[in-house]
């Protein structure tokens, strides 16, 4: 019983880590189409920085603020200088964002080194409650509170503003919402910022308990992949779920059949997708 | 039409050249390019496999380094724990590529452009777990080390020029293979199936069948580049199916020019040559490598081939 509250509970955190990066390439996916290798890199770059921020200032807080800002001007620079000139080249998007993929790899490397670090957290979030025989980690039940937040804000965001319903019509049909006078550039461009501006703040949160360290873009990045696929592209309620499931199953996975645990996120990947290919949520 | 006759008589004696060139290169390279060589004569059939998908199917994986891995690690299994010689090996990686190819076909071509993309990424990163975590079968992140170069009746291909002249003569016979089936009424239609499947399905072709076979033969081939590697390295690990092996074989195929064969086989010869020679010299070779991919993409998307073919005789 134990082992199964703690196991689902950690395969919640993880999954709502991987809903703050599953999100906005979701939505980066479904307005613009564009398979964004170097999404993984935010993450890196963002807990990076807030890395950096923390050192300096030891506030949290901005450091969640200024990892995902900075990485969401350098998000915008990439939409903006290069990737708006290859709409619908899916090949050509992907080739420009592994090359960025691989130079913001390096350049982390060369800025910080090639240690791991951990980014400190603040003594509130350290420590944990305790519930009968059951321990639970408060940072983790932190990163649960972010992400549930983060979806809600979303979530109203999209539902209920103007600029939501732009959005989502630029999702649903691009040439139709280009049709009726919404300026779809400039959606790409605030997509691409929310995107990447989630994905560092993912950095900066999961750089609280899995750590900040060279290689984690593309350990993360095929997650982030199985989420979207799974939940299906530019769905909101795609991305929870998605990333709930992938987090419990990963989880489980390692725990039950260590030598089988990707094999269980991505098997069951296939059959979805063999049963419906657009993903759970995804529209054709 | 003379033109066109004067270009085929230049691409038959350019060929001719590059064949004479590479039949004669032991007798004038020394040790480390003569490895270089083999290398990139293994990582051309990889990329020449990837444009049947990529260049003449127009089918985009990025998840090609599977088929690649599933064939090293054929090779690298069956000679160390079983002792299994040159042609077990061969056929065994070849079956395994094309088992793994016919299991996630169906699942691939199901889907076109970016769905494509990402079904296939995911498929390579489910081999990729296998090798990573597998570990009593692929002893994990570790790799499996200890791969002699087989011997094959009277051979021996231990020694560096044998095992040149082993990947030389597997190259030149898949690209023989590739290029007569590309020159095939099923090649014509696979050329179809890319410029327009709408209208081939109408015209009665079973796309889906056609698709299912090039995916098929991609990894045959893939894997055949797969077996190589394995003997030419001695060592397989993780690094073999991860995705950057995948979009590394992407770039090698639009470096050249895809839908051409030629093109890819020097895009890849051009990465193996740049990757071990600039690395020498700095250790920021992924920056080097990333700036390669952007400039590609903004001053050369119709490759070399294509930047060629655009150039005014």
């Amino acid at each position: 019983m134990e082992f199964w509250v703690i196991q689902t509970f950690n395969g919640l955190s993880y999954g709502a880590l991987l809903f703050l990066l599953a999100s906005g390439l979701s939505l980066i996916f479904g307005v613009m189409r564009i398979v964004n290798l170097a999404h993984g890199s935010y993450f890196l770059l963002g807990g990076y920085v807030g890395l950096s921020v923390v050192w300096r200032t030891g506030s949290f807080a901005l450091a969640m603020l200024a990892g995902g800002l900075a990485v969401a001007l350098i998000g915008v620079g990439m939409e903006r200088l290069f990737l708006r000139r290859l709409q619908k080249q899916e090949l050509a998007q992907v080739l420009m964002t592994m090359g960025f993929a691989l130079i913001f790899q390096d350049l982390a490397l060369l800025i910080w080194g090639g240690d791991p670090y951990s980014i400190p957290t603040p003594a509130w979030l350290t420590g944990s409650l305790r519930a009968g025989e059951l321990v639970f980690p408060r940072y983790r039940l932190f990163v649960i509170a972010v992400a549930a937040a983060i979806a809600l804000v979303l979530w109203l965001f999209l539902e209920r503003t103007r600029a939501g319903a732009v959005i989502r019509a630029a999702v649903d049909d691009e040439e139709m919402a280009r049709g009726v006078g919404i300026n779809v550039a400039a959606v790409s461009m605030g997509v691409f910022a929310l995107g990447a501006f989630l994905a560092a703040l993912g950095g900066v949160v999961g750089g609280g308990f899995i750590g900040v360290y060279p290689g984690s873009d593309f350990e993360i990045l095929p997650y982030a992949f199985v989420v979207v696929i799974v939940g299906g592209l530019g769905s909101l309620e795609g991305a929870i779920v998605g990333s709930l499931l992938v987090g419990l199953l990963d989880n489980f996975g390692k725990a039950l059949f260590p030598e089988l645990s990707y094999f269980t996120l991505f098997a069951p990947m296939a059959v979805i997708l063999a049963l419906r290919p657009t993903g759970l949520f995804g529209r054709a | 039409m003379p033109g066109a006759a004067r270009r085929g008589g230049w691409v038959v004696a350019g060929l001719g050249t590059a064949a004479v060139l590479l039949a004669a290169a032991p007798l004038f390279l020394s040790s480390y390019p003569l490895t270089l060589l083999t290398q990139a004569l293994i990582y051309a059939i990889f990329a020449m496999s990837l444009d049947i998908l990529l260049g003449y199917t127009g089918l985009p994986s990025l998840g090609h380094a599977a088929y690649f891995g599933v064939g090293a690690y054929a090779v690298a299994i069956l000679a160390t724990e079983f002792r299994a010689g040159f042609w077990t090996c061969l056929v065994a990686a070849v079956a395994a590529a094309i088992l793994a190819g016919a299991l996630f076909g169906p699942l691939a071509i199901r889907a076109v452009g970016t769905y494509f993309l990402m079904i296939t990424l995911a498929l390579g990163m489910l081999v990729w777990g296998l090798a990573f975590r597998w570990v009593s079968v692929t002893k994990g992140d570790n790799g499996i080390s200890g791969l002699e170069r087989p011997t094959l009746g009277p051979w021996s291909f231990a020694d560096p020029t044998a095992f040149y002249f082993l990947s030389l003569v597997t190259f030149v016979v898949s690209a023989a293979c590739l290029v007569v089936v590309v020159r095939s009424p099923f090649g014509m239609s696979l050329m179809g199936i890319r410029e327009s499947e709408a209208r081939m399905r109408s015209l009665g072709y079973n796309v889906w069948l056609h698709k299912y076979l090039a995916f098929m033969l991609a990894a045959a081939f893939a894997g055949v580049a797969g077996f190589l590697w394995a003997y030419y390295n001695g060592f397989v690990s993780p690094v073999e199916v991860q995705l950057v092996t995948s979009v590394e074989a992407l770039l090698m195929v639009a470096l050249g020019g895809s839908g051409t064969l030629v093109g890819p086989a020097l895009g890849a010869g051009l990465i193996v040559f740049l990757k071990n020679f600039v690395s020498v010299y700095t250790k920021r070779w992924l920056l080097i490598l990333g700036g390669v991919y952007i400039c590609v993409i903004l001053f050369a998307p119709g490759g070399i081939i294509g930047a060629l073919k655009r150039r005014p005789r």
